[in-house]
């Protein structure tokens, strides 16, 4: 059976003025795979994920979702058709619970109508869950009821998640490692297809990275997910992706699987320099 | 004058007052300067419009009161709402500074537009031909007379800073509103429609200000197009003073202002023509000595 092609990035080209931070980038991703960033510092792979949820809106091709044409939509029309992501630094809202974090993430479950229409054009399950949220929220008519299923949810996903016991703790008051796992949950509560995990293992011990490839693992078949991931880490890269695409200077310099990337003489060169600088 | 409790407890029951109403017109700022950074100095002739439209829905409309000022302050709430819309929201991305100047642009604005619709003479906002006389009738409290119009204020000041607590700390829109206060760019990527939540804090902000205007001209009956610029300030300093961004920093920062202020003026008497410098010099002490404020978080300097 023919896999559904759940990304496809045509031909985009992201400038900065004079600066080409990502020149002429090709890349699908099929349902279920997990397939690997990588490249040097600066190589472009956060901006190819800044284009792929819509902070930027590229210069020139096209981001394609689920046959969804969606250059140029606005970040939460994005999330709201699936694709969610994480930070390479943290970003949780540190001072909210570690529920009110992932109830804030299905927000858009309650609102999101325009969205919703997009989605329904091309045959897809709508995701609003009622209308009138926001005067339903002010005059309470319907509204606890859509509120403690929003809770039930949230409180499921944390269970899957591991993390109901810190379910009422503040983020930031989190050991470093459940903080990364916190928003990988927060990601996953806006319900996505596609999940965009900007440098998990960063900043981990070796146990705990080992800890998170199984977790990847194990969201990805539980959530029935499409991972792409930029990694530093190899250990990480190479053990967990099926597939792994390579980048210098805003531009695919070689793709293919672990072992056949890590023997490229291009990946090398891009990482440890031609010698021509020593 | 000797100070004596009956005098005492007079003071302090203006001083409440003037407290709560600088309060009700704080929370406006420290909300959008929560969540924007940005110092809305419109926000105080959203103040002086909620009031005229009090003013002119009792007069030209010939509304019952309540009704003229519920609808006023529903209109100084989409003012606000507008004012995001058309003068902020496109400036969005750009530098903080463009959006400041917007803001006092803004605000000359509002004070020339009601110069040119209302007029700049002043109007009365007085019973019985605003609302009815029954508010300043006098009632003695023990040796205290206070008018019934303060309990008025007061007890609308207190409503209204209740449902804002509830709808900031339990309502899914109030999480957001937090949610974006910590990081604008990550809450949208959440699949938050930041802007409408930002419009909403606009208009949540804007019909306080709006009901504070109408509290505050019960209080002093003059309507004009500049009234809105003292207490304005005012009500800034008293954001600045509970720490900017948190909206129970404004209200203590209201409550201690109007406290100090009329204590000042109680006290020493001879100095009561300096009561408005008296907040400028606070204003300049807490920003030398504790420029978060009192219950403002520790700004981090990123380095």
């Amino acid at each position: 059976m023919e896999r559904e092609t759940v990304l496809k990035l045509d031909n985009v080209t992201m400038q900065f003025g004079g600066l080409v931070a990502v020149g002429d980038f090709d890349m699908n991703l099929e349902d279920g795979e997990l397939v690997g960033l990588i490249g040097p510092n600066g190589a472009g792979k956060t901006t190819v994920f800044n284009v792929i949820t819509g902070i930027y809106t590229p210069t020139k091709g096209k981001v394609i979702f689920r046959g969804i044409d969606i250059t140029g939509l606005p970040p939460h029309y994005i999330t709201h058709l699936g694709i969610a992501r994480t930070f390479q630094n943290i970003r949780l809202f540190g001072d909210m619970t570690v529920m009110e974090n992932v109830l804030v993430s299905q927000h858009h479950k309650l609102e999101e109508r325009h969205a919703d229409k997009i989605l329904q054009k091309h045959g897809f399950e709508p995701k609003v869950v009622g209308k009138g949220w926001f005067w339903k929220s002010i005059l309470k008519l319907g509204y606890f009821e859509m509120e403690r299923r929003m809770i039930r949810e949230a409180e499921e996903l944390l269970e899957k998640v591991e993390l109901s016991d810190l379910a009422y703790e503040k983020a930031s008051a989190l050991p470093y490692g459940m903080q990364r796992k916190l928003e990988i949950a927060r990601a996953l509560a806006t319900e996505p297809k596609l999940l965009l995990l900007d440098e998990p293992a960063a900043g981990m011990n070796p146990h705990e990275t080992e800890e998170l490839m199984e977790f990847i693992k194990k969201i990805r078949d539980d959530f029935n997910l499409t991972i792409l991931l930029i990694e530093h880490d190899m250990k990480v890269v190479m053990g967990i992706c099926e597939r792994i695409v390579v980048m210098d200077y805003g531009r695919i310099i070689s793709k293919g699987t672990p072992a056949e990337v890590r023997n490229d003489p291009k990946v090398v060169e891009a990482y440890l320099g031609d010698g021509s600088y020593a | 004058m000797r100070m004596t409790l009956p005098i005492f407890l007079q003071n302090l029951a203006n001083g409440i007052l003037l407290g709560g109403l600088y309060a009700l017109i704080a929370i406006g700022y420290s909300m959008v300067y929560g969540i924007l950074r940005l110092i809305n100095f419109a926000h105080g002739d959203v103040f002086m419009m909620g009031t005229y439209f009090a003013f002119y829905g009792v007069t030209l409309f010939l509304l019952p009161w309540w009704l003229a000022f519920v609808v006023a302050i529903i209109g100084a709430g989409i003012l606000g709402f507008l004012i995001d819309r058309i003068a902020y929201k496109p400036l969005r991305n750009a530098p903080r500074i463009s959006s400041l100047i917007t803001a006092i642009g803004m605000s000359i604005f509002l004070e020339s537009l009601a110069v040119v619709i209302f007029g700049g003479i002043p109007k009365s906002f007085a019973p019985p031909r605003i609302y009815p006389k029954f508010f300043s009738k006098m009632l003695q409290i023990g040796s205290v007379r206070v008018q019934i119009l303060t309990f008025f204020i007061l007890g609308i000041t207190a409503l209204l800073i209740i449902f804002l607590i509830w709808f900031v700390y339990k309502t899914k829109i109030g999480m957001a509103m937090r949610a974006i206060s910590t990081d604008i760019a990550t809450t949208a990527l959440m699949g938050v429609n930041v802007d409408l939540v930002i419009g909403i804090t606009f208009a949540i902000g804007s019909a306080l200000a709006g009901a504070g205007g109408i509290l505050w001209a019960m209080k002093y009956p003059n309507v004009n197009p500049y009234m809105g610029f003292m207490p304005g300030l005012k009500a800034f300093i008293a954001a600045v003073i509970g720490g900017i961004g948190s909206i129970q920093g404004a209200m203590l920062g209201g409550f201690l202002l109007g406290m100090i202020e009329i204590m000042l003026v109680a006290f020493l008497p001879r100095f009561a023509g300096y009561r408005d410098i008296f907040a400028f010099i606070i204003l300049i002490i807490i920003l030398m000595y504790k420029p978060s404020g009192i219950l403002g978080a520790k700004l981090e300097e990123k380095v």
